[in-house]
């Protein structure tokens, strides 16, 4: 149709001038900046085994971290990830601030904004507040995506392909499994186009139908509804994180059902590559998508995961303020 | 007052009249088409070279937030939208604060609609108390106060057995229902149609075999006691192929469609679009391609600008929190035109999809422009071309997603009754 002006036409992640300026999702993001967040979280990580951890690389600039959502791992990352880059950081827990009086998203935003926040991380339940944020802000203060429903967990998935690259090879030549509740993931969409921007060749997604639908297919992945056929020839496994609201939609009948189709055991995770790398985003259900002796095995990086989610934090804020130059 | 258009296109879809010459009006009355009677005498004499004369349109889906807060609009606000849209006459949704399922609620807004003497103002009684689908309004009270049909407006009737009961009681007072056909549990919680975006975009969507089931258990339900029914905004291929089969079985069902649905997809949505949010959603351009060949087949009988209006305020909620609806009444015939421009359907028949079609539906006299019918009318200029400015509209809606698109064909007069309401 002629002349017709689309919203959100243009990335709304890049400036007038083609600089990240938020980072909202992975997908979108040109494989320029993505492999530019990781060589800089590489540069981080070596910080982080120095005495003094801090560099001043955003000295003077406020972050405000905003969570709508509990989280432990991502809030507490996100936070040292900024004082470590020397910047002064705001927590803001909302079910304790004006949410619960009804304020609007965009109202606590500008008051915010009144305060000279320079960036915000957010966390929100309802996908595409991170894009409403970022829309309603422009180029006025940075925005990251710290998960937003259903859609993106962008850091997630750069922190998971920063530890495939450091510790399982080249994601050119890895065949890449995600198994379990892919359908409600926001982490496996982020992944997925993580994995195609940086060229994986194969990427597929394994669960019962009713949490991994067809329809999946559609993001570029093939689809398994059999673990054993899933895992074969695999080289990375990506296990989620199975909620237990997904029994009380009948979605599931029971934990142990899922665990005894899809749980990963030492059993079955003979039927991928040998030595293939275990991930997942935390936190752990043990004996529901993953066994203890996978979890605790060789093959798991769950904790080096965390420690990589710390540097590319650091480098995604940094790069985001525009001062990556000064690590 | 005595009224004469000069040198006018008149294009009147009720018997096919197209060609250039005089409309005389009198006493609210076309009293001639063509050459004028030698003693009329006017005391307006509208230049019309240029424009074109149709019946004016007719809104089956019309939320004028009358009862309600006023916020995001009202009937004055939303009624002189539609005016300026070429709008003569209006449905109201009974989807009000409160629900218009009680003779209170219809007498409030009838004696609003009294006052502005705007557009001509029809009222929905609410088929079932506050939409629930729970148990049966007083159909026949609502009527006394001038309910000319009875509507479901976007909530489908969960139970098939009391949706029988509802259209049995409806089909003794003789007025067609409408309803929204779709399976509630199965769209429940979707914010968008189900499919590729919805999956990227990590929202609950509403699949087309919701739809689909539903409508086709609303018209089986309907064949039982042989209510009239019309389905005001289908947006799937396959629930209008099920109301094509019960015409061909000679069932009184018919169905509308949004222009919305007729220019758009769930493209549209792009990342999170508030303004492409309506209920039934956008689907797929295979879906918005059937529908404009089952517009041009004459499957599909009228067009509705489904408007439905909502203030600044809502504009910094989240895709999921903000309500459905897109408020273009006053685009509606520019927007429709892009269907002619584009080879969909020649202009008289969308000037019947917008007209005719709709009033039939409501069981409404169709709008003419022969010599004895109400003057009822849209005028336009076809050509003039403009850029959609949505802060500039009359609506206080905001939610439109048409906002910079450049459109053709702009309404220079409205006439209701043979008097001016709206001129540009």
């Amino acid at each position: 149709m002629s002349a017709t002006l689309r919203f959100g036409e243009g990335n709304l992640q890049y400036d007038a001038q083609g600089r990240l300026r938020h980072l909202l999702s992975t997908e979108g993001l040109r494989e320029r900046e993505l492999l530019q967040i990781l060589d800089t979280a590489e540069s981080f990580l070596s910080i982080a085994n120095r005495s003094v951890k801090k560099t001043p690389t955003l000295r003077g600039r406020t972050i405000a971290n905003l969570f709508f959502e509990n989280s432990t791992r991502t809030r507490s990352t996100f936070e040292l990830a900024a004082k470590r880059l020397s910047a002064d950081v705001l927590n803001i827990a909302v079910s304790t601030s004006s949410a619960s009086k009804g304020e609007s998203l965009t109202d606590m935003i500008d008051n915010l904004m009144a305060m000279q926040v320079d960036g915000f991380v957010i966390r929100h339940p309802e996908a595409g507040a991170a894009h409403l944020v970022a829309r309603h802000l422009g180029d006025s203060a940075l925005v990251v995506n710290a998960g937003d429903g259903q859609h993106a967990h962008p850091t997630q998935a750069l922190l998971d392909v920063f530890t495939i690259r450091r510790l399982g090879g080249p994601i050119e030549d890895r065949v890449v499994a995600i198994v379990g509740d892919v359908f409600h993931s926001r982490v496996a969409r982020s992944q997925i186009h993580a994995l195609s921007v940086l060229g994986c060749p194969e990427i597929r997604v394994i669960g019962p139908r009713t949490l991994v639908p067809e329809e999946l297919s559609a993001l570029g992945v093939h689809v398994y509804h059999d673990l054993q056929a899933g895992l074969r020839g695999v080289d990375v496994i990506c296990a989620l994180r199975l909620q237990r609201e997904r029994m009380e939609s009948h979605r599931l009948p029971s934990l142990d059902e899922f665990h005894r189709r899809f749980g990963l055991t030492p059993e079955r995770l003979q039927w991928a590559e040998p030595g293939a790398l275990v991930l997942h985003p935390g936190p752990m259900n043990r004996g529901v998508e993953i066994a203890s002796e996978v979890a605790d095995g060789a093959q798991a990086v769950i904790l080096q995961q965390v420690a990589h989610g710390l540097a590319v934090r650091m480098a995604v804020l940094a790069i985001l303020a525009g001062a990556a130059g000064g690590v | 007052m005595h009224r004469i258009i000069r040198n006018i296109r008149v294009m009147d879809p009720g018997d096919g009249f197209d060609a250039v010459t005089d409309l005389a009006i009198a006493d609210g009355r076309i009293v001639a088409r063509g050459p004028l009677p030698a003693d009329f005498q006017a005391e307006e004499v509208l230049d019309g070279t240029g424009l074109i004369a149709c019946p004016g349109f007719v809104e089956t889906s019309f939320q004028g937030h009358t009862p309600g807060h006023g916020r995001d609009g009202d009937l004055a606000s939303e009624l002189r939208a539609a005016v300026a849209g070429g709008v003569t006459q209006v449905l109201l949704r009974p989807d009000t604060l409160p629900v218009a399922d009680t003779p209170a609620v219809l007498q409030e807004q009838r004696a609003v609609a009294g006052h502005l003497a705007l557009a001509r103002v029809h009222l929905a009684g609410a088929l079932t108390t506050q939409l629930q689908g729970v148990a049966l309004t007083e159909m026949a009270g609502l009527m006394e106060s001038g309910a000319i049909v009875f509507s479901q407006a976007k909530k489908p009737v969960a139970s098939a057995a009391l949706l029988r009961l509802a259209l049995s009681y409806a089909a003794d007072l003789g007025r067609p229902v409408l309803l929204h056909g779709e399976e509630s549990e199965l769209a429940a919680h979707g914010v968008m149609h189900e499919g590729r975006l919805s999956i990227r975009l990590g929202l609950i969507g509403r699949p087309v075999a919701a739809e689909q089931i539903g409508v086709q258990r609303d018209i089986a339900i309907a064949a039982l006691s042989g209510c009239p029914v019309h389905f005001p905004h289908l947006s799937t291929a396959a629930a209008v192929a099920e109301v094509a089969a019960a015409r061909q079985r000679g069932e009184p069902v018919t169905c509308g469609v949004s222009i919305h649905h007729l220019l758009l997809t769930e493209q549209d949505v792009g990342f999170f679009n508030l303004h492409a949010k309506i209920l039934p959603p956008l689907r797929t351009a295979a879906d918005r391609d059937a529908l404009r060949h089952a517009l041009a087949a004459g499957a599909i009988t009228a067009i509705s600008s489904d408007h439905c209006p909502w203030g600044v305020d809502r504009e910094g909620m989240t895709f999921i929190q903000a309500p459905f609806g897109i408020a273009a009444v006053e685009w509606l015939l520019p927007l429709a035109l892009r269907l002619v421009e584009e080879g969909v359907v020649n202009l008289m028949t969308i000037l019947r999809l917008l007209s005719i079609g709709p009033a039939q539906a409501l069981g409404l006299t169709p709008p003419s422009l022969a010599v004895g019918a109400t003057a009822d009318l849209c005028i336009f200029d076809p050509e003039s071309r403009f850029m959609v400015e949505p802060t500039q509209g009359w609506s206080r809606g905001r939610n439109l997603p048409y906002g910079q698109w450049e459109l053709r064909g702009q309404v220079r007069f409205t006439l209701v009754a043979g008097r001016v309401i709206f001129r540009s």
